[in-house]
């Protein structure tokens, strides 16, 4: 590449998502292969790759995956081979990717390995609040969380040398406002693609016993070796200050919250910057042997501050989420940090009460309240209160009018809920699963059915796509039959229904045939999701008029 | 120079337009930006909002802190209430008088608006008519960004510019239709 070329691009600057600042980041840091599901608030980091010209032109992989677990999978066996390879999920994703995450810390890499976990605290979008950071903890591996966008483009160029210096993989933690806030970014000039070279050690990803114990034992060695080069970090910043009666900790986005508080010169009190983990005692006592109170300030659960008073809270007085001084749950901002830093101290003002919450509900004319609303009526015979269900733009059934559905647990927990109430007694067991969840968990669940001839009645609401997160492509689309007939479902039992006001009647008989059968059944609702429908026709026109 | 600015709606309504237009016209002007935008379940209409903060000096956090928003627009007038907490005492509060109704308990639009009235600073416009009449219905939320540039910092051309460069792709007539509706929000 030309000189002046590089210089002009790495001057080049973008208004990006912190997700996709993530995602330009392991572009140009050399990333082969990209693997995820969608998750809100980490599906940007794929769709940015995805509609990228620089990765197609590359030939970067980037489909979706069927769930988190294989996607995370499947990048480790690129890092087998030698490329660098990303995994990004939301934070419960990394539930059910827990068990290659944990292991792959013991095989250890060979290319570069980032797994991306993006948090939702306050759960604007989630079941839970969960912090990835204790992953990080729990399996021995480094965890960079930027503080910014600029931050999380560059840390990614850090964070695959960290794995290939340490054969480690990184796990790269967000939370919901650095992944949907836009800020500019600065490019750097951009690293080739690694080579493809196996690893040295061939026995490297067999976990017998005999070699997880050794690899065990050098995963231990090198946390510590860990937590001595995050003191060298660059992203780890003191700050010191003249004021020493309170010292300051914070965690990635959290510095930004507390600088807001002052501007201009910034706090007169020493600060102390956390963006990787793990960190020496050291480096915090640059901090907690200037001061006479600590406070710590970190998006999500206390982790930091746990850590800190087992050992620390001798002589030292600790603040934070566990005293108080910031709310126990929920997401950090920069009126609770001024608050909890002392600079204002009255009630936050309030919502006039004239204002009612609006909660998200089905588009209109959606195929989901078709379905819905044959469920209730051929439930009406039956003395049961609901139905099982599981996660998608479907749970919107759980609110009224239709309050129909008495579960949502985690991906695919439908029809296995329903399988175990089966057994206690519940007839009809029925439950309604949305056609990306289905081929995310629900595969594996049914085939427990089909074993033992469960009488439930599985409902999958085929809209050909993954509509709660915007409408990515579903694994699912075209092949729901056949799944489900090669998983040993009877084929008179597979009933296809369109989910149209004027199918209803049929499709209420229909639905009350299979509840009345005391066997596995599966009802396939199918018709596309309206907002993808209306896309797929603008597309289609603007393709007629370009060959026009 | 600093303008911090809290987007109203619902779900569906437009306002990441909104954002998307205020915020090149603040790059043509080498302003500082930052933008936290509702991505996910809201987004199926739910309540969305969206901080945009433009300055000419580096800015800290993606969140506006409660008090200190100069400018609420809203497309939508019971969720204009809703970020009342964010907004300072000069600030100012332009929403349209339309409701959007897809819940069952929403209250009467007169109780709404005269909470709105009681805020010092308020602009409200009958959007969704000005849009009809300059036409096109669906650019309600242009007619507000229209009504509320007199208290954006920024040069009314820069937002007809940024207005040309969000729609470009969407043809000219799309173009004309919103620029438009813009000016008819400026004159309302
Ligand atoms: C383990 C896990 N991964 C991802 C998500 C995010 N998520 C919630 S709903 C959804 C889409 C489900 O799509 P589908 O089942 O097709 O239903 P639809 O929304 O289209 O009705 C996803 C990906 C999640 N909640 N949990």
């Amino acid at each position: 590449m030309p000189f002046e070329i590089i210089v002009l691009r790495s001057m080049q600057k973008l208004m990006l998502l912190g997700d996709e600042a993530i995602a330009l980041g392991a572009i140009d840091a050399g990333l082969s292969g990209m693997y995820a599901y969608p998750g809100t608030p980490s599906t940007e980091i794929m769709e940015y790759i995805q509609s990228s010209s620089e990765a197609a032109k590359r030939g970067i992989q980037r489909e979706w995956s069927a769930n988190e677990k294989t996607a995370l999978e499947t990048a480790l066996g690129m890092s087998y081979a030698g490329k660098r390879a990303m995994a990004a999920m939301k934070h419960v994703g990394l539930n059910v990717a827990a068990d290659p995450f944990i292991n792959s810390a013991v095989t250890g890499v060979n290319g570069g390995l980032i797994v991306v976990a993006a948090d939702d605290p306050s759960m604007h979008s989630s079941q839970n609040e969960q912090d990835s950071r204790f992953y990080g903890k729990f399996s021995f591996v480094p965890v960079f969380e930027p503080s910014d966008q600029q931050e999380a483009y560059d840390m990614v160029f850090d964070a695959f040398e960290l794995s290939e210096k340490y054969r480690i993989p990184v796990l790269f933690r967000i939370t919901t406002r650095l992944a949907h806030s836009r800020a500019a970014v600065e490019r750097k000039v951009s690293e080739p693609e690694k080579p493809f070279h196996l690893p040295s050690d061939l026995r490297q990803f067999v976990l017998l016993p005999a070699i997880a114990r050794r690899k065990y034992k050098a995963l231990l060695a090198s946390y510590e070796s860990l937590k001595y080069e995050n003191r060298l970090s660059k992203y780890n910043v003191f700050r010191d200050g003249s004021n020493r009666k309170l010292g300051v900790i914070t965690c990635g986005i959290a510095h930004n919250y507390l600088m807001e508080n002052f501007p201009g010169s910034g706090p007169d009190f020493p600060v102390l910057k956390i963006t990787t983990y793990p960190f020496s005692k050291d480096i915090i006592k640059d901090l907690t042997e200037r001061c006479e109170e600590v406070l710590i300030l970190e998006e999500g659960y206390p982790v930091v501050e746990e850590g800190l008073r087992g050992i620390l809270d001798n002589n030292l007085k600790i603040s934070g989420r566990l005293d108080g001084a910031v709310p126990r749950e929920g997401e950090l901002n920069p009126s609770i940090v001024a608050k909890a830093v002392g600079i204002i101290s009255d009630p936050f003002p309030v919502v006039p009460d004239v204002v009612k919450t609006r909660p998200p509900s089905f588009c209109n004319g959606c195929g989901h309240s078709d379905t819905f609303n044959a469920v209730i009526d051929a439930l009406k015979p039956y003395k049961i209160d609901g139905v099982f269900s599981d996660i998608g733009c479907y749970t919107l059934a759980a609110l009224p009018p239709y309050s129909i559905i008495n579960s949502c647990v985690d991906m695919g927990a439908s029809v296995t809920m329903a399988i175990g109430a089966s057994d206690a007694g519940l007839t009809p067991s029925v439950a309604v699963i949305g056609d990306s969840t289905f081929t995310h968990s629900g595969m594996t669940g049914l085939l427990d059915a089909v074993v033992k001839s469960s009488p439930v009645t599985i409902i999958i609401t085929d809209n050909s796509t993954t509509g709660m997160t915007g409408g990515q492509k579903s694994h699912a689309t075209g092949r729901l039959a056949k799944i489900c007939e090669g998983l040993g479902v009877a084929s008179e039992h597979i009933r296809t229904i369109i989910p149209l006001r004027k199918n209803h009647d049929d499709n209420v008989r229909i639905l009350q045939e299979e509840f009345g059968f005391r066997g596995v059944s599966v009802i396939i609702s199918a018709r596309e999701c309206i907002q993808t429908a209306s896309r797929h026709r603008k597309e289609m026109s603007s393709e007629n008029k370009i060959k026009e | 120079m600093k303008s911090d600015i809290v987007l109203a709606g619902v779900g569906g309504q437009g306002i990441l337009s909104i954002a998307a237009i205020i915020g090149l016209a603040a790059i043509e002007n080498k302003l500082f930006l930052k933008q936290s935008e509702v991505h996910g379940m809201s987004q199926r209409g739910g309540d969305v909002q969206s901080h945009l903060r433009l300055s000419d000096k580096p800015i800290y956090s993606d969140l506006i802190p409660y008090g200190k928003a100069d400018l609420i627009i809203s497309v939508e007038p019971m969720e204009s209430l809703r970020y009342l907490p964010w907004l300072s005492k000069s600030g100012w509060l332009v929403t349209n008088s339309t409701p959007f109704i897809n819940i069952t308990d929403y209250p009467p639009i007169e109780e709404i608006l005269k909470e709105v009235r009681k805020v010092r600073n308020h602009r409200i416009i009958d959007a969704d008519r000005i849009a009809k009449e300059s036409g096109s219905a669906r650019s309600g939320n242009m007619v507000i960004l229209g009504a509320a540039s007199p208290h954006l910092d920024l040069p009314f051309s820069s937002l007809q510019n940024a207005v040309r460069k969000q729609f470009q792709k969407k043809g000219e007539d799309i173009v004309a239709v919103n620029l438009k509706a813009l000016i008819a929000g400026r004159n309302a």
